[in-house]
């Protein structure tokens, strides 16, 4: 079986280590804060916040406490806020050690595209283009295919780029990607996903 | 000197003008100068460009200016709450200049800082960099980012003393720091405005020497999702 949402968001978090400071994308990234255990992790928020806790009980909702996303969320005693300057500053700075991000697309050279459909609705790349340009380690963490059941791990991407050679880490239903020189290496398959059932699924060359 | 205004028509009284530059401060809704974008409408301004993180909803925020066709230009990171905007925005008759987050954030802050321009790692290899001047340093790539020198700033913040020392309140703080100090003046709207010597010198967050005119009023903070959990969950 392939790993669902929460699999695929705990096996996220597996990358996670003590101590570390982190920023998660909208979706199933979302998730992976459910599955750090008693790892010591910080999350950041990029609208100005270290140490970001869980949605707020229903009526203490603060109009001035919300997350990236513009969802109501709570502060930590850890907490600590700063204006957007100085949040990416520490993103540009390389102090944030990973950011898990949802995609559209990623390919062999770990170029990402998850901001821009040409000729859809185009919204903004928001902060995406600095936390992959700026953090220790990017994870990417998605579908494998789309819903026609295209290859969402190419050769090259085909929509515009968020980064360029950015991607360390795939993380998808059927198992774990890593960007090396030349493709993506096949680091572990989910449960009951064979190595034939992954190449079928990837476009992009993977080597040994 | 006076900071001291008695609402927001006369705080901005003088300051505006078609075709103006005006940073805003804010994040989605959270922290938007909404008394004086409202008065900014009133005054019915034109082609103003705007640089702020987002286009706020189609009845609130910068929304209120789009509604009634004042904006020609946006540079933003993210718009996608704002149906009116997009509207204008593929029948051609509002500009649109996206910017990474963060890059926006330090455009301001560097003009604020009279640093005309920076270069960034940020949106190379993509179409953001485009036509932007390249260079290498200890081998990687970076991209030309230019500072933000606006006509105007305006800001929301928490409280203030009548030097105009600004204190803000939780993720409210967000772009209202640097989009305070790349305006040539700078405009505050506040909560509430304290006695001199009331707030702690060691926490200030911007001090007055950015903020020229000063008006408190009431806000009506709109939330954008508003996110909960039960009590059982916890």
């Amino acid at each position: 079986m392939p790993w669902d949402r929460n699999q695929m968001a705990a096996r996220a978090a597996d990358e996670l280590e003590d101590g570390m400071y982190v920023n998660l994308g909208i979706g199933i990234p979302t998730l992976v804060a459910n599955y750090v255990g008693d790892k010591d992790i910080t999350l950041q928020s990029e609208n100005g916040m270290l140490g970001m806790g869980p949605f707020p009980f229903e009526g203490d909702e603060d109009p001035d406490l919300i997350n990236a996303g513009k969802q109501t969320i709570t502060e930590l005693s850890r907490t600590a806020y700063f204006d957007s300057a100085t949040s990416f500053a520490m993103i540009r700075g390389g102090k944030i050690a990973a950011a898990i991000l949802g995609a559209m697309e990623v390919d062999e050279k770990g170029d990402l595209a998850n901001w821009m459909i040409p000729g859809k609705l185009v919204k903004g790349m928001g902060g995406a283009m600095d936390l992959v340009a700026g953090v220790g380690r990017v994870i990417v963490v998605m579908d494998h295919t789309n819903k026609h059941g295209d290859s969402k791990v190419l050769t090259e991407c085909t929509l515009p780029l968020t980064g360029k050679g950015v991607v360390d880490r795939i993380i998808t239903n059927l198992g774990v990607l890593d960007v090396v020189e030349g493709g993506l290496k096949i680091v572990e398959l989910a449960d009951g996903v064979s190595e034939d059932e992954m190449r079928a699924a990837t476009e992009a060359k993977i080597v040994n | 000197m006076k900071k001291v205004y008695a609402n927001a028509a006369e705080a901005l009284d003088g300051l505006l003008h078609d075709g103006m530059f005006i940073a805003a401060g804010g994040f989605g809704l959270c922290g938007i100068p909404e008394l004086l974008l409202d008065a900014i409408k009133d005054a019915g301004t034109q082609d103003l460009t705007f640089a702020s993180n987002n286009a706020g909803v189609d009845d609130f925020g910068i929304g209120i200016l789009l509604q009634t066709k004042q904006v020609k230009k946006m540079i933003s990171s993210y718009v996608g709450e704002n149906a009116e905007f997009m509207r204008q925005y593929l029948s051609g008759e509002l500009e649109l200049e996206f910017n990474p987050q963060g890059t926006l954030a330090e455009r301001m802050r560097a003009g604020g800082a009279g640093i005309p321009g920076f270069y960034t790692k940020t949106g190379v290899g993509t179409v953001i960099a485009d036509g932007k001047e390249h260079k290498d340093f200890n081998g990687e790539t970076y991209v030309l980012e230019e500072g933000i020198f606006a006509d105007l700033a305006i800001v929301k913040a928490w409280k203030a003393d009548d030097t105009g020392n600004l204190v803000f309140r939780k993720t409210a703080r967000n772009f209202n720091v640097p989009a305070a100090t790349c305006g040539k003046i700078c405009v505050a709207e506040v909560e509430e405005i304290v006695p001199r010597g009331s707030l702690d010198p060691d926490s200030i967050h911007l001090p007055g020497i950015y903020v020229n005119r000063i008006v408190q009023g009431s806000h009506e903070k709109r939330i954008e999702q508003r996110t909960t959990r039960k009590k059982e969950d916890a």
